[in-house]
C-alpha cells in the first residue's frame, strides 16, 4: 500500500498570534512551527500501517523552504520520503490542486490528511482533493482499518459516530482518535539521523487559480473584565445570566 | 446573485442551524436585491423556512438519501445551485455540511470560506469575516470566484423572523451511482441526551472535579439547564469521561450561547476550542486560573459546595419563570 500523508506546517498552539504589514499578513516572528496536530494523528496511523501491514509512507507539504524542518521531523518519526511543493499555500483550492497532482503522479492508494489545519482552520483541503481526484472521502475520521483494498472507517458525526466501508483509493480527513495520543511519536536520535539521508524532493507547483485570499486580519477586541460573584451569592449569577446576558 | 442555502433536517424537522442560515441568507439577499432559495432533503413540511426569509424551497425526496452521504448531498446542492443560477451557496458548520462543502465548491468551481461569523463586510468584492488561528484571530477573506460557497458558524448570526411564505417545488436531481460507493454500516448516536453539537448550553468539567464519581453534580446542572456535558482534555485522557465529550482545540469545538467551565483552569488549547461561545462562566478554586481572564462571570469557590446550591437555585428560578 502506498500512503501519502499531507502535512501542514502550523504555529505551535501556544504561539502568540500577531499580524504585520498593516494587519494584512501573519507575523511569523518568534513563532515556533510544528506538524499540524490533526496531521500528526494521520502520520502516526500511516506509520502503524507501515509497521504492521507493510506500506510505504510519503509525506507532502505545500510550502516554502522554511517548512522543510517540519517535513524532516515527519521523516524522523518514520515516513520514508518527503515531497515539498515549492509554493506559498495562499488558498485551500490551490493547495488541493497541488496535492492532486502529487497523488496522480505517485499512484497513492490511501491519502491521509488532518481534517483541518490549526492556523487558517479552513477545513477544505482534504475534501477538495478527493473531489478533484474523484476519490471517496471520509471526513472527521477517528478510526481506519485497511484489509487488502477494503477500507473500514469510523467517522465522527454530530451526536455520535458512524462506521463506513469502502474501497481504496480513498482520502481521509483525520483527527484525534486515529491513534491514541500516547502513541504519537517523538523523533529519537536514530530517527533524526536516518531522516538526514531520506529523500526530500522539491517539486515546482502546477498552475492553479486562486479563489480566496485573506485580505486582513483582526484580533478580538480586549474583553471587559470578568465579573466576579461571591460563591454564596448565586442568585446574583442567575440574575446576571437572565437579565444581563440573556442566556437563561 | 441569488442565494441558495442547504437547510439541514433530521427526521423531517429542520435543525436550528437551518433557520439561522435562512435568517442570514435573507439579510444577504436583501442587500443584493435578490431572493433566497433553500434546498431540502426528505423534509416534509417546509413552511417553517418561509418564516425566516426563504422565498422558495426545492424539495428533494429520495430513499437513497435517507442516510447522509457527502458525495451525493454535494451533488444535490450543486445541481440546485445550478438550477437556480445561485452565485452564493450558504451551508452550516455542522459536521455533515462541512463534510460536503468542499465537494460543493469543487463542483461549482467556487471559492469556499468556512467559519464565517458575520454578514459580508462587502459584496463587491465579496469579503467575509471568519475565525482563524483557533479563535485567536479573525480573518477577512475575499472570495473572487463567480460562484461562492460559505459555511456559517453556529450561533454567529441568530434567528431573525421575516414576513413571507415560501413556495415549494419538487426537485429531482440526477443521482450518480458512483456517489454511493461508500456504505454506512452502522450509526451510534447518543440518544436522550443533548449533544455538544446541538446544545445552546454546555456544562464542562475539568480535573478540579477530582474524579469521575463526582460527575453527578455536573449532570444535575446540565439537566436543569438542558445542557450538553463536556470535559477538558486531561479528563478524557485519564479516562474519567469519554473522548466524545472532550472539547478544545483537538477535541470538539463549542460555539454555545452559554459555556460553564467547572474546575478547568483554562489551558490555551481548551480556551481556543470554546472561545466562540457567547457567554462563559468559570467556577474554580484558584483565583489565578487563566480561564478567568476570558470569562464573563467568575466564581472563586469550591465546585462541591457551589454546584449543589446552583442546581437548587436554578430549579427555583425555572419554577418561577416556567
Amino acid at each position: 500500500m502506498k500512503i501519502l500523508v499531507c502535512i501542514s506546517h502550523v504555529p505551535d498552539t501556544t504561539s502568540k498570534i500577531n499580524f504585520t504589514n498593516g494587519d494584512a499578513e501573519f507575523d511569523t516572528n518568534g513563532v515556533q512551527f510544528v506538524i499540524n496536530a490533526n496531521d500528526e494523528y494521520a502520520l502516526t496511523r500511516a506509520i502503524w500501517f507501515k509497521e504492521k501491514q507493510g506500506a510505504t509512507v510519503t509525506v507532502v507539504n505545500v510550502g516554502g523552504a522554511d517548512t522543510e524542518p517540519t517535513l524532516r521531523k515527519a521523516l524522523a518519526i518514520g515516513a520514508d520520503e518527503a515531497i515539498r511543493v515549492n509554493a506559498v499555500p495562499t488558498d485551500g483550492l490551490f493547495v488541493a490542486k497541488q496535492l492532486a497532482e502529487v497523488v496522480k503522479n505517485g499512484g497513492y492508494d490511501l491519502v491521509l490528511a488532518g481534517k483541518e489545519s490549526l492556523d487558517y482552520n479552513g477545513g477544505m483541503v482534504p475534501g477538495m482533493l478527493a473531489a478533484i481526484l474523484g476519490y471517496d472521502f471520509i471526513n472527521s475520521c477517528e478510526g481506519i482499518e485497511v484489509d487488502g483494498t477494503a477500507v473500514k472507517a469510523i467517522r465522527q458525526i454530530d451526536g455520535g459516530k458512524e462506521t463506513i466501508s469502502g474501497k481504496l483509493p480513498v482520502v481521509i480527513g483525520g483527527q484525534k482518535g486515529l491513534v491514541d495520543e500516547k502513541d504519537l511519536r517523538i523523533p529519537n536520535m536514530r530517527g533524526i539521523m536516518a531522516a538526514r539521508t531520506k529523500a526530500l524532493t522539491v517539486l515546482e507547483p502546477v498552475g492553479a487559480d486562486v479563489a480566496t485570499k485573506a485580505v486582513k486580519f483582526e484580533k478580538p477586541a480586549a474583553k471587559s473584565a470578568c465579573k466576579m460573584i461571591a460563591p454564596d451569592n448565586l442568585d446574583e449569577l442567575i440574575n446576571l445570566l437572565h437579565n444581563e446576558a440573556k442566556v437563561i | 446573485m441569488s442565494v441558495l442555502i442547504y437547510a439541514e433536517s433530521a427526521e423531517g424537522k429542520f435543525k436550528k442551524v437551518a433557520l439561522e442560515l435562512a435568517s442570514y441568507a435573507k439579510k444577504v439577499a436583501d442587500s443584493l436585491g435578490t431572493t433566497v432559495t433553500a434546498v431540502t432533503v426528505n423534509a416534509s413540511d417546509v413552511s417553517e423556512l418561509g418564516k425566516y426569509g426563504v422565498d422558495k424551497v426545492l424539495k428533494v425526496s429520495s430513499d437513497k438519501l435517507n442516510t447522509f452521504n457527502a458525495k451525493a448531498y454535494a451533488d444535490v446542492i450543486k445541481q440546485a445551485a445550478q438550477k437556480e443560477g445561485a452565485k452564493l451557496v450558504v451551508l452550516s458548520s455542522s459536521t455533515d455540511s462541512l463534510y460536503a462543502a468542499p465537494a460543493v465548491a469543487i463542483g461549482l468551481n467556487a471559492g469556499f470560506a468556512s467559519n464565517v461569523i458575520a454578514l459580508p463586510e462587502s459584496t463587491a468584492p465579496f469579503v467575509v469575516k471568519r475565525t482563524g488561528f483557533s479563535n485567536k484571530a479573525f480573518n477577512f477573506t475575499e472570495i473572487s470566484s463567480d460562484v461562492k460557497v460559505i459555511a456559517l458558524g453556529k450561533n454567529s448570526f441568530g434567528l431573525v423572523e421575516a414576513s413571507g411564505a415560501a413556495t415549494a417545488e419538487d426537485f429531482a436531481p440526477s443521482l450518480n451511482d458512483a456517489d454511493f460507493s461508500l456504505k454506512v454500516e452502522g450509526v451510534e448516536k447518543v440518544s436522550g441526551k443533548v449533544t455538544i453539537a446541538d446544545a445552546d448550553v454546555v456544562v464542562s468539567g475539568g480535573r478540579g472535579m477530582k474524579g469521575p464519581e463526582n460527575w453527578g453534580m455536573l449532570e444535575d446542572l446540565a439537566e436543569v439547564l438542558g445542557a450538553a456535558l463536556a470535559c477538558s482534555k486531561p479528563v478524557s485522557d485519564v479516562g474519567w469521561r469519554s473522548h466524545e465529550e472532550h472539547v478544545g482545540q483537538t477535541g470538539k469545538p463549542v460555539a454555545a450561547n452559554l459555556y460553564i467551565a467547572v474546575g478547568i483552569s483554562g489551558a490555551i488549547q481548551h480556551i481556543a476550542g470554546v472561545n466562540s461561545s457567547k457567554v462563559k462562566v468559570v467556577i474554580n478554586t484558584d483565583p489565578e486560573a487563566p480561564f478567568f481572564k476570558v470569562a464573563d462571570y467568575g466564581i472563586v469557590g469550591d465546585a462541591f459546595q457551589v454546584l449543589p446550591q446552583l442546581v437548587e437555585k436554578l430549579k427555583e428560578f425555572k419554577a418561577k419563570n416556567a
